[in-house]
């Protein structure tokens, strides 16, 4: 038995490929909560995202090199608008977050708008025709070790890698990127030094939301990979809490979304090698492991120690006569 | 100093405005307002609360735009439509409450929407730290670029705000009450960069509404009253006494204890004895304070605000649990930790937010007098309340603590603040207190009420109730109590008989200092 079928390998490479949407939507949702902007919508957003990858991938004849970038454009531009009405109402209406984001979910979730564009658009009978396969990078995969984990993903576990280092550069190396940060903090004080308060919270939500829309379009196009009703199985709430769990930085947030990825690969590895434990109770790790750790970091002022934006949650009006 | 001042209005001033007018829906707030800041100058803008300051302010920092008037800078003609263009063109604004993002370094904060100098897509901090360092050299601003605000003490974050606007190369800076959150001690490091700007060509705009730092600090004064520019003068040939009349309007009196506080044989009727309670943030706030209050008797509680002092008094008031520690009203021990008890006990308690904390703002004057009585009989007959023994009660008290306001039916929350603080007054003593609690009870209000309030407040300890007065203002302070207690990081540095107590004396204790002797 070579070293590459050991039971960590195949932890470890599993927790990337399942971890991958959840890096997507973390650090959406990440983007937008560093604007000082929550949303609960994230798993409608994925949800919205899975649905028009899927119609783009299984019904457009094409190579799939022009194909699925372009179900991703697709999802990320369904996913966008999503949220570009989370932000319209939050940040121009002055709605609260917490309801807005949760009317987004319902609204566009699994009892909503997704499964009926997908009955309407008539998808899931057959797996997509276009598929983001494992990569074999530079042939590498057969190296020990590293050779399942690093070089046998897909592309979108690559593209993820690097969402994760231009945010973290972008976050704390450029001045927008503080700009942003300046906002979340307190919006008066931006405002103050001419920093528009609206602009970025605007660009953040939307962008998170387009976010949102390529971890959706993981699942319909690898990991499931068709469409299925309701298919993100409430990873939505996971990426909410691994933003809390990273401590709204990027790379955090990344070994965060593995190690649920790796809680959530733990039916299929040890299923597999039959290892009897109940699979009810492996499938609702995960979501276990998310209210543990809601839990933990629910008290404010622990939230705040772990560097919760201060002004999240909270509408901005200048203060006018 | 004076030839100095002639050649300088040789040349064209560095602001000046002409016939600046604002108006907002029912309120003039600048009317025909006209002043101008000579280059190297300090000029004060003195009026009271509501007298244009901060209209004015906002006019010449580009926030608001002026409906008549305009603004000239160095002889030409300036107009601002936003405060960007106002930064743009010199006009930098040291914010009463800091704008600072506390997460955030010194520079961070500092370059914040500042436009970016020599740089490629990545920032690079320490060319920006740099810059502040020269800056900080220069103009005695010393501090370290590299340290997050919230390490930082308030006179140190002040120095941060003022480095902000030198580092967008303001050369008029406006500082709208920058003393209201200093030390003694603070302050006089304030005056000195003031000086050091100035020296070096810059000019200062500096609001104030209290008349012996405008005096001291200043070159000369503009006085506000009712949105016009009523006079100006030259700091050098005024008193405070001309300075009040001509804010106020007329002669002003001012209240000054007359007594000596309470007699020797007076009883204790306010004990308290090694008090400690935790702040919002679950730190100890307030560390093993005892003191005690007599019937008759001001004591006063100076500090900077924030060392403690609104935790002793929520703690008093029943609002606040202490950790460990014994209070003792008029003998008897206060052991419960709720609110209605030091009620029940005769604790009166007027708390620094009268309208949030103190009255309900959307009642009537005559349901808010009877907040902390409607239980009992005569004003109720439970479970009903009698609105003819509330309002004749209402009439009674408004009468009696002369509260202006066209019925007892009026919500609170149309009032001045002065007629606010005195219906506060009117249902604490309502209630025949052996303690009256007071925090900063004049903060905000006019002269007039201020003269009103404090008298109220003698008044009550000469009925013998003992006063405990927590208080920034040192005049009001120094004006009213019999002793002086000052608290420092939530414990107290010093108890000072007001005969012996000084501004220099008290001011040392509130930085922490453990001995006035030095400094007198």
């Amino acid at each position: 038995m070579s070293v590459n079928d050991n039971l960590f390998v195949i932890i470890l490479a599993s927790a990337i490929f399942y971890g991958t949407p959840l890096v997507f939507a973390s650090l959406g949702e990440l983007l937008a909560e560093r604007s000082g902007v929550i949303n609960l919508g994230v798993e409608g957003m994925m949800l919205l995202g899975a649905v028009c990858a899927a119609l783009v991938a299984s019904n457009i004849d094409g190579p799939a090199a022009l194909i699925l970038p372009l179900a991703l454009v697709a999802a990320m531009a369904a996913a966008g608008l999503g949220a570009a009405i989370h932000a319209f109402l939050v940040i121009t209406l002055r709605v609260n977050q917490i309801i807005s984001g949760l009317a987004l979910t319902i609204f566009a979730g699994a009892a909503g708008l997704s499964s009926y564009l997908a009955n309407v658009w008539g998808l899931g009978k057959n797996p997509a025709i276009n598929q983001f396969g494992r990569m074999n990078l530079f042939g590498l995969k057969g190296v020990p070790v590293l050779g399942p984990i690093v070089f046998d993903q897909t592309m979108l576990t690559y593209l993820s890698w690097l969402m994760v280092v231009l945010a973290s550069v972008y976050l704390f190396r450029t001045r927008m990127g503080m700009h942003l940060r300046a906002v979340g903090e307190s919006p008066q004080t931006a405002d103050s030094v001419g920093i528009s308060v609206v602009r970025y919270r605007y660009g953040h939500v939307i962008v998170g939301g387009m976010f949102a829309g390529i971890a959706g379009a993981c699942f319909s196009l690898t990991i499931v990979p068709t469409w299925a009703n309701g298919l993100t199985s409430g990873q939505g709430w996971i990426a909410l809490a691994l933003v809390i769990f990273g401590f709204w930085r990027p790379d955090l947030t990344l070994v965060g979304a593995y190690l649920f990825g790796a809680l959530s690969s733990l039916r299929f590895t040890l299923q597999a090698r039959g290892i009897d434990i109940p699979s009810a109770l492996l499938n609702a790790l995960p979501y276990l492991a998310t209210i543990i750790v809601l839990v933990l970091v629910s008290n404010s002022r622990i939230s705040r120690k772990l560097g919760s934006p201060a002004a999240l949650g909270r509408a901005y009006e200048r203060e006018e006569r | 100093m004076t030839t100095d001042v002639d050649s300088k209005a040789a040349i064209a001033p560095a602001v000046a405005a002409f016939g600046i007018s604002k108006r907002f829906p029912g309120v003039i707030a600048n009317d025909d307002v006209n002043f101008d800041v000579r280059v190297g100058e300090v000029h004060a803008l003195l009026g009271e609360n509501g007298a244009g300051k901060t209209t004015l302010s906002n006019v010449l920092t580009g926030l608001y735009r002026p409906d008549a008037g305009h603004l000239e800078m160095a002889g030409q003609r300036v107009s601002f439509d936003s405060p960007r263009a106002a930064i743009d063109a010199g006009i930098g604004m040291v914010h009463q409450h800091f704008r600072l993002i506390p997460t955030f370094t010194v520079a961070e904060n500092i370059a914040l929407g500042a436009p970016m100098v020599g740089e490629g897509r990545l920032m690079r901090m320490s060319n920006i730290e740099e810059r502040i360092a020269e800056l900080g050299e220069q103009f005695e601003l010393r501090v370290d670029p590299t340290a997050r605000i919230w390490q930082l003490s308030v006179g140190e974050q002040q120095r941060v705000e003022i480095l902000k606007v030198l580092y967008r190369n303001a050369t008029t800076l406006i500082m709208d009450e920058p003393t209201a959150v200093l030390t003694p001690l603070e302050a006089d490091a304030l005056t000195a960069t003031m000086r050091s700007l100035t020296r070096q060509g810059r000019s200062v705009i500096f609001i104030s509404h209290k008349l012996g730092e405008v005096l001291s600090v200043a070159d000369r004064i503009t006085v506000l009253r009712q949105g016009r520019s009523v006079a100006t003068m030259d700091a050098a040939g005024s008193t405070r006494e001309s300075l009040a009349n001509v804010m106020v309007g007329r002669e002003v009196e001012r209240v000054q204890r007359r007594g000596t506080g309470a007699l020797p044989g007076a009883p204790v009727v306010l004990d308290v004895h090694d008090l400690s309670s935790d702040g919002d943030r679950g730190l100890a706030a307030l560390r093993s304070v005892s003191f005690s209050v007599r019937g008759g008797e001001v004591v006063a509680v100076a500090g900077v605000a924030g060392n403690g002092q609104r935790e002793l008094v929520e703690v008093l008031a029943g609002l606040r649990p202490r950790t460990s520690g014994q209070i003792d009203v008029d003998g008897e021990v206060m052991d419960r930790a709720d609110a209605r008890h030091p009620i029940r006990m005769g604790v009166a308690y007027v708390p620094q937010d009268r309208l949030g904390t103190g009255l309900a703002p959307d009642l009537s004057i005559a349901e808010n007098l009877v907040l902390k009585r409607y239980r009992r009989p005569p004003v109720a007959r439970p479970p009903f309340l009698r609105s003819s023994v509330i309002n004749a009660e209402a009439d009674e008290l408004m009468e009696r603590f002369d509260v202006r306001a066209p019925s007892s039916q009026t919500p609170t929350r149309r009032l001045s603040g002065g007629n606010v603080q005195k219906v506060l007054l009117a249902r604490e003593m309502s209630g025949n207190p052996k303690v009256l609690v007071v925090s900063t009870p004049t903060q905000g209000l006019d002269i007039g009420a201020v003269a009103t309030v404090h008298q109220l407040l003698l008044d009550a300890a000469a009925s013998g109730v003992g006063v405990l007065l927590v208080s920034e203002d040192l005049d009001e302070v120094l004006a009213l109590a019999d002793r002086i207690i000052v608290m420092y990081e939530g414990g107290i540095t010093g108890v000072v008989d007001a005969q012996d107590a000084t501004v220099a004396s008290i001011g040392m204790l509130m930085g922490g200092g453990q001995s006035s002797e030095e400094v007198a």
